[in-house]
């Protein structure tokens, strides 16, 4: 890649403790993103992806539970180093997550117009007028009626709606990376194709990167730029998305693909992992 | 009356529910969660049931099983109308009719152990079955679905979630049922998990000739698994077919539009 990466992440190591028992979640984990791409990890549950997101702007639970080594730079600091003052500004300022399950991550008490605010208020002191924010940031993410939304609960809103509304507070500080952590994996196809849409939508305009985690190899091969496939904590496989399914080197790659049933191509059996390759029981 | 093929028979069912009543006590505008449909399911066969969230699609799998009201409609089972029986007259049906739920994280009672949630079902309708052979009738179901019969006395919480659905679907086995329906059954699966998890449902469905009605969202697992697909929206079914007719040569705006919506590769 020619361009300076925007996030560099080296020699990542996460472990987590319990009692006398260590257990390794990510393991010399290296990658890097360049400002405007898309860089999907894949993998299954417990392969170390969603940890590996977490620990970028240290998330996890502090020592003695949980310790990352290594280190993650942005814009020439490590945010491993970082005191948590710092740390708090890049938290959804620099560096901004949407998680799997809308509803679970919307704060239920508050209106999606407070919730919004709230991230406004917190890292773009300048903003005077915080409610046209609100209203241009729902606008953002194509919601028709923003003044109505943003009086909303989380409850009185659909998956899709709730998705966006997290998108739009994400994006409400103008983050450079923006983490999505499985974003269309609770929501229909439907849906999920509109989410998806919006998000490449969004990544043009503003030119950001996106870290996306995923299972699904379909929403990779049409959203993303850069692939890296983690199994059991480690990075197994990674590089230019058409390159590595063409390629499919790793076996678990090629595991991961064949197991997806696809649309006019009917098979007697679907193809499952062998004992070897799987990562939960 | 029925065709004798048919298992199931559904016809003109409609689920609606009252509208929120306003400030002056005026009911509300009732919501059709389902209205008007009709379809049969033939007996080992695998139909397949399709559409987005708020389609209707889960409400016709649970108005099928009594856990939703029906407004209006027939549903027959080998012939007779169990649409319209009590509760009590039901429950032998429940018997032959079982379900499947998407979210193996909340559909297992998490303070139960394997055994008891097992067994439960045992006691309904096999009430006159002695403790030990429960016992080993959970863990032949555990043999069932690929588990190991040491997994009896652990809880939900300790189990992966392919692990939970493979519980799921041994508890809904153990009353021996001839028709299951399976409410997104792989959704909330890992791809490799789900591939796994659908190879179990046709091989039980080969050994124990099993009849399916297979709710899902995902219309690429919904055209592997069926013998028939129902596309519903808006509480309607808008088009059906075999998965050919369906896939190759969809007639209606909204089946395209759902399988526009697909990801290839």
């Amino acid at each position: 890649m020619s361009a300076e990466p925007l996030l560099k992440v080296q020699d990542l190591c996460i472990t987590f403790h319990a009692g006398d028992s260590a257990t390794v979640a990510a393991q010399d984990v290296t990658f890097s993103i360049a400002a405007g791409e898309v860089l999907a990890v894949v993998g299954e549950s417990g392969s170390g992806k969603s940890v590996t997101a977490l620990a970028l702007t240290r998330l996890l639970p502090p020592p003695p539970t949980c310790t990352v080594t290594g280190s993650v730079m942005l814009g020439g600091v490590d945010l491993l180093k970082l005191p948590d003052d710092k740390l708090a500004k890049v938290r959804g300022g620099s560096i901004a997550y949407i998680f799997q399950e809308p509803g679970t991550s919307l704060n239920p008490v508050y209106t999606i117009g407070f919730q919004i605010g709230e991230a406004i208020a917190l890292h773009r002191p300048e903003v005077k007028d915080i409610k046209s924010e609100i209203q241009r940031a729902l606008q953002e993410v194509r919601i028709t009626e923003p003044e109505r939304v943003a009086n909303q609960y989380p409850h009185e809103l659909s998956g899709g709606m709730q998705q966006r509304a997290m998108i739009a507070m994400a994006l409400a500080c103008n983050p450079k990376i923006l983490v999505a952590d499985e974003p269309t994996t609770a929501l229909d196809v439907t849906i999920q194709k509109e989410i998806m849409d919006l998000l490449a939508r969004l990544r043009r305009e503003r030119g950001m990167s996106i870290l996306l985690i995923t299972h699904n190899f379909g929403i990779v091969a049409n959203f993303a730029d850069q692939v890296q496939v983690m199994w059991k904590g480690r990075i197994v496989e990674h590089g230019p998305v058409s390159e590595i399914m063409r390629t499919q080197a790793h076996p678990y790659t090629r595991a991961l693909i064949a197991c997806i049933p696809r649309l006019g191509q009917r098979r007697r059996r679907l193809t499952t992992l062998t004992e070897e390759l799987k990562v939960s029981p | 009356m029925s065709h004798a093929d048919n298992l199931l028979e559904v016809r003109g069912l409609a689920v609606h529910y009252p509208g929120r009543a306003n400030w002056f006590f005026q009911k509300g505008v009732p919501k059709k969660a389902v209205d008007d449909i009709s379809f049969v399911i033939p007996k080992g066969k695998t139909v397949g049931l399709v559409g987005e969230s708020g389609s209707g699609k889960t409400t016709t799998g649970r108005a099928i099983v009594k856990l939703a009201p029906l407004t209006a409609g027939q549903i027959f089972y080998q012939g007779t109308d169990i649409g319209s029986l009590s509760n009590a007259e039901f429950l032998p049906w429940r018997k032959k009719i079982q379900m499947i739920f998407q979210d193996p994280y909340n559909s297992l009672n998490p303070r139960a152990d394997i055994l008891s949630i097992l067994s439960e079902p045992l006691e309904i309708h096999f009430p006159q079955m002695s403790r030990s052979d429960r016992a080993e009738r959970c863990v032949e179901l555990l043999r069932c679905v690929q588990l190991p019969a040491e997994h009896l006395r652990r809880h939900p919480h300790e189990f992966s979630g392919g692990q939970r659905q493979r519980i799921g679907i041994a508890r809904a086995l153990a009353v021996q049922p001839e028709l299951i329906i399976c409410d997104e059954p792989v959704s909330a699966l890992d791809v490799s998990v789900q591939a796994e998890v659908v190879n179990l449902l046709q091989d039980l469905q080969e050994q124990l000739g099993l009849t399916y009605l297979f709710i899902a969202h995902d219309l690429a697992v919904v055209e592997h698994v069926s013998d028939h697909i129902l596309v519903m929206s808006k509480g309607g079914i808008v088009e059906q077919g075999s998965p050919a007719e369906i896939l190759g040569n969809p007639q209606e705006a909204y089946t395209k539009t759902l399988l526009a919506a697909v990801p290839r590769f």
